[in-house]
């Protein structure tokens, strides 16, 4: 086996849990690059009236499948009918993925050779037997009632009167185990019955119970709903579930209404201040949105011009609407709504994630000076120190992933603190003052010395190496 | 899996007589309907349908035009109608809707409701309701199990979760039932049946009394299905939750797999065009390396890759019969090879350069630590830091589902905490989410004091403060012995591995997991499996039968001892 696979081997079995490594210089990835180098150059080889492959349409379906048919039909709706028929007829030709083998039983053969094999139960019932239509009048006791009903036939439920009659079914249904009949009956019960008797019976049957919230919730009968779960007592559900309806709502200035509303509902204390915080962002976004889509039209303001709004910050999560305002509202007074530092206030963002936030949005603008300031805390004496509350590395991600300049990126990872973590980023983003400080450091002469080969021959990096090997004050560890 | 089975391993049965079937069955309800229909199709149908019928056997039997149901006014010109749909309250209002519009507009057409795979009343009853009931007629269609590969049927049921586990509405258990009725009397009759779980029980009850209504009996025929396992997945949230490691699971997380077949996009095609890809044991490739680690995938792509150019390379030096011979014989083979390889290197591309973006490898470390139940605090900062950078939502939830379920619940602290950032990057609405996830059980929040029982107040109040914290911690273990430690360490879920877990040649199954968790369906099936053949019944393999019980098949006279899931400690 080749050494590339005898380092892939020591690799897996090197820790437990790091059963995996995307590092791009990684083993595994450059050979698969390899192998898909290998496989492409084949391509010239082998033309590509490759008929194994499946007939695609624009989108990826296979041409002749049905949801590709469907996709015909939407787009082509208006055209004419002609049209129509010949792209079916394109479509069908073939759709390599479907069984080639079609039964070649006649539909009357086939429902014989149900019979004669004795499997003829799970054959659809065809007709129904003309029995059925008699049952009305039959009396069925509970029981056959609910067995009847579970195999799909017709049957009344208009001698249930009594209100035992009527549990002794529900019951019935219940222990028969299928909803859809549990369901059918509360339908009846529901319709036969004042709702204060009907909540009250449900109380002590939980199964049905769980049957009728979800059949109200279906057919969108809320305030039936709402009066069961008051009913129950369970005034968090009733909360949640006209919350819930702002979904629906599709204005912004009635879902903001709404949201004021459910203010007031019974929620759990801790909810409460979510749903306070839920109305308040959408207040605050209406006022944003309203005064920055003037600003964009107008033209005037130089940040909107250079980078122009993909979408409107309404109805975005919070940390979205943060990164917006640090986006084009940075420099604001805390006293504006848009400003970065009043969001933070008004919503107890936390620090941690107001750094992240910031550091994504200025990083994007790459405004680096922005990114300094926000990492550099006064202490009291008026020291300036770096600090990060997500961790330098995490910083050096996001700045790397926005194209910062070396000098930019190396600040940072210098700062990275664990030794290891901070040679592996140095050496991915070719940060070489710190990979040659931290070898220093490490006083590792002989990793100091392999590194001289991956600097360009008579840079300042390589100048710096030989002077520091050449330094008889270091005590080299080997 | 099939694909790599060992040699005295029996065929799988012919799961190809449940597709002809299905498509026999919608046929002929098509033709119930007789003259030029257009056909409207439920999006969720359309890809189970995709695999059993096609556009040309849906026109022979004179569907003009298809179209999707959703919620737009239908253009269709026809004057027959035909819905295949879900059974759901909402379609059957758009089908009214249709028909109460022709009705204004004095327009007189036929309409059919073909249900898959059966009706509910409740839409009967919105038929009623909207005044169009008589004005259409309604059929099922009985397609209860798709087969997606050799060895898998899946009865592709989504919703059949939600409504369950959320909503505790039992309406799909009679489908359950059916489905085991109609496998029962193909490849049946199963010689015993075991469950676990609430719906398992219940789904079994129906279908011994579906059973034992039809005169129907396999007696004498040979079985191929000898045993059936029913389980609830409440019984184990963990697989569901715990990152996938094979090549199978990455494409799935990756590019979701959708009734059995895949949409590679331009980046794994490298050209402008999607490519919808079969994954099934018929896929040479891909059925060698779909159940391998992740690891050992990209040195199986470029040991093939080299074999197969030197096979191409063996055009060289042939002479002209030679070379005929290597067209007509060996090259489509070739190509086909080729093709795939190429699919499947660029899948691979797309899965690292991903899961590179996506900190995959501190994430698997976060998920074992938490099966192990050690470094919790730095796990939630991780979950936290998921949060915070506003990584995938599902990702992050899945994480917190999982540190709730391996520690019985989150701390008050961490919960609140967690919540409100969540809520925080990914939208104020989640609270609905929250309150869903903590009904099902799934994320949860420790009850303060819950571990304090009555005997321990009792016993510390006798005891000096030392010994009671001592017995306080005793008791913390033993009250969440109820749940997820228990039962892996019950059931050795989590592997003992002394030094290096050898991803290369798995000493078990929980090689799926990088080596950190045996899915509780498969250690069950193995237990029970090496119990029936050993019938040395040793202690330690009966151990977990209170958990666990058999019941044996319809026809035996036995009576079922089965188990209340509350024994194995779900609480939702």
């Amino acid at each position: 086996m080749s050494r590339a696979r005898a380092d892939e081997e020591e690799y897996w079995h090197s820790s437990k849990f790091r059963a995996f490594t995307f590092d791009d210089e990684d083993d595994e990835l450059s050979q698969l690059k390899e192998s898909k180098r290998a496989v492409n150059s084949l391509r010239d080889i082998v033309d590509d009236d490759d008929d194994d492959l499946e007939k695609v349409s624009w989108s990826g379906e296979p041409v002749g499948s049905i949801s590709w048919s469907i996709k015909e039909t939407a787009s082509s709706s208006s055209s004419s009918l002609e049209g129509r028929d010949t792209s079916l007829q394109k479509g069908s030709s073939s759709y390599a993925a479907l069984p080639k083998q079609v039964s070649s039983y006649s539909l009357s053969s086939l429902f014989k050779a149900f019979s004669d094999t004795g499997v003829k139960n799970y054959a659809p019932e065809l007709r129904r037997p003309r029995a059925e239509y008699k049952d009305y009048s039959n009396d069925w006791s509970p029981r056959d009632t609910v067995r009847r009903m579970q195999r799909g036939k017709v049957c009344s439920l208009e001698r249930f009167r009594s209100l035992q009659d009527k549990m002794v079914l529900l019951d019935e249904a219940v222990a028969g185990h299928d909803g859809n009949v549990i369901t059918a009956v509360l339908i009846f019960l529901k319709r036969t019955l004042r709702r204060e008797v009907l909540f009250r019976e449900l109380e002590v049957r939980q199964v049905a119970l769980c049957h009728l919230i979800h059949f109200l919730k279906e057919t969108g009968e809320q305030k039936l709903l709402l009066d069961l779960l008051r009913f129950l007592d369970r005034t968090e559900e009733v909360a949640l579930s006209q919350y819930r309806e702002h979904l629906n709502i599709q204005d912004v200035e009635k879902k903001r209404e709404f949201l004021k509303g459910c203010i007031g509902l019974p929620f759990s204390a801790e909810d409460i201040s979510h749903i306070q915080d839920h109305y308040t962002l959408l207040e605050r976004q209406i006022i944003i949105e309203t005064n920055d889509r003037h600003l964009a039209m107008a033209g005037q303001s130089e940040i909107f011009r250079k980078y122009p709004r993909k979408a409107s910050i309404l109805n975005m999560p919070l940390v979205t609407t943060l990164f917006y305002s640090c986006f084009y509202h940075y420099t604001e007074a805390e006293g504006t709504f848009s400003s970065p530092t009043n969001l933070k206030k008004t919503f107890k963002i936390p620090d941690k994630q107001y750094v992240l936030t910031a550091l994504a949005a200025r990083a994007k603008l790459r405004a680096w000076e922005d990114v300094d300031a926000l990492l550099t805390t006064k202490n009291w004496l008026g020291y300036t120190k770096k600090k990060a509350p997500i961790g330098f590395h995490r910083v050096v991600e996001i700045l790397q992933r926005n194209n910062a300049p070396v000098q930019v990126l190396q600040e940072y990872v210098r700062l990275v603190e664990d030794v290891e973590t901070r040679l592996n980023l140095a050496t991915k983003y070719k940060c070489h003052d710190v990979v040659i400080d931290t070898y220093r450091d490490l006083k590792d002469r002989i990793q100091l010395m392999a590194y001289k080969c991956k600097v360009e021959r008579g840079s300042a990096e390589e100048e710096k190496i030989n002077s520091l090997l050449s330094n008889m004050q270091i005590r080299w560890k080997n | 899996m099939a694909s790599t089975a060992r040699r005295d391993a029996p065929e799988p049965p012919d799961f190809g007589i449940l597709k002809r079937l299905a498509r026999d069955q919608l046929i002929y309800l098509l033709e119930q309907l007789p003259g030029r229909k257009d056909l409207f199709i439920e999006p969720d149908l359309m890809s189970p349908l995709d695999r059993i019928a096609n556009v040309s056997v849906l026109k022979q039997h004179e569907v003009d035009k298809l179209y999707r149901v959703e919620n737009r006014p239908a253009p269709s010109t026809s004057d027959q109608l035909c819905f295949l749909v879900r059974p759901r309250v909402r379609t059957m209002r758009y089908i009214a809707d249709i028909v109460n519009a022709d009705k204004m507009s004095g327009r007189s057409r036929k309409y059919k409701i073909i249900f898959s795979p059966q009706k509910f009343y409740a839409c009967e009853m919105v038929l009623e309701e909207e005044g169009v009931f008589g004005d259409v007629t309604c059929d099922e269609w009985s397609f209860y199990l798709l087969p997606l590969d050799e060895d898998i049927i899946s009865m592709e049921l989504p919703e059949f979760f939600r409504d369950y586990f959320l909503e505790g509405d039992h309406r799909w258990i009679n489908s359950v039932a059916r489905a085991l009725q109609l496998l029962n009397s193909l490849y049946g009759p199963f010689s015993r049946v075991y469950g676990i779980g609430r719906c398992a029980k219940m789904s079994y009850e129906l279908w011994r009394d579906l059973e034992e209504e039809s005169e129907n009996d396999g007696q004498g025929r040979k079985p191929e299905i000898g045993n059936i396992f029913l389980m609830d997945r409440d019984m184990d949230y963990v697989t569901a939750l715990c990152s996938q490691v094979v090549y199978e699971g990455l494409v799935d997380d990756t590019f979701r797999i959708k009734c059995g077949s895949v949409d590679f996009g331009p980046e794994v095609t490298s050209s402008d065009k999607s490519i919808k890809v079969l994954l099934n044991a018929q896929d040479k490739i891909f059925s060698q390396i779909r159940n391998e680690h992740f690891s050992s995938v990209f040195g199986f792509l470029s040991q093939k890759s080299r074999n197969l150019q030197a096979q191409y390379d063996r055009r060289q030096g042939m002479d002209i019969k030679q070379m005929k011979n290597f067209v007509s014989q060996e090259l489509k083979g070739l190509k086909q090879e080729h093709r795939l390889l190429s699919l499947h290197i660029g899948a691979c591309e797309s899965i690292m350069k991903k899961k590179t973006k996506q900190d995959f490898q501190e994430m698997i470390k976060v998920e074992h630590a938490l099966l192990e139940g050690f470094d919790i605090r730095e796990s939630t900062s991780f979950i936290e830091e998921h949060i915070d950078r506003q990584v995938s939502p599902i990702e992050s939830l899945r994480l917190m589902c999982l540190l709730s379920i391996t520690e019985n619940g989150l701390i008050p602290k961490d919960y609140r905490s967690l919540k409100t950032q969540y809520l925080q990057s990914y939208g104020p609405e989640h609270l609905l989410t929250f309150h869903n996830l903590k009904r099902i059980g799934l994320l949860t929040e420790q009850a303060a004091g819950e571990t304090l029982t009555a005997v321990e107040s009792r016993v510390s109040k006798l005891v000096t403060d030392r010994a009671a914290g001592k017995i306080t911690d005793a008791f913390n273990s033993l009250a969440k012995k109820s749940n997820f430690r228990a039962i892996s360490k019950k059931l050795s879920l989590i592997p003992r591995v002394d030094g290096e877990y050898n991803l290369k040649m798995p000493p078990d199954m929980a090689y799926v997991f990088s080596g950190a968790y045996t899915p509780l369906s498969c250690k069950i099936v193995e237990q029970t499996e090496r119990r029936r053949t050993a019938r040395g019944a040793t202690r330690s393999a009966l151990s977990w039968r209170c958990s666990w019980g058999a019941a044996p098949s319809p026809r035996s006279p036995l009576s079922a001892s089965w188990a209340r899931r509350e024994a194995a400690g779900s609480s939702s």
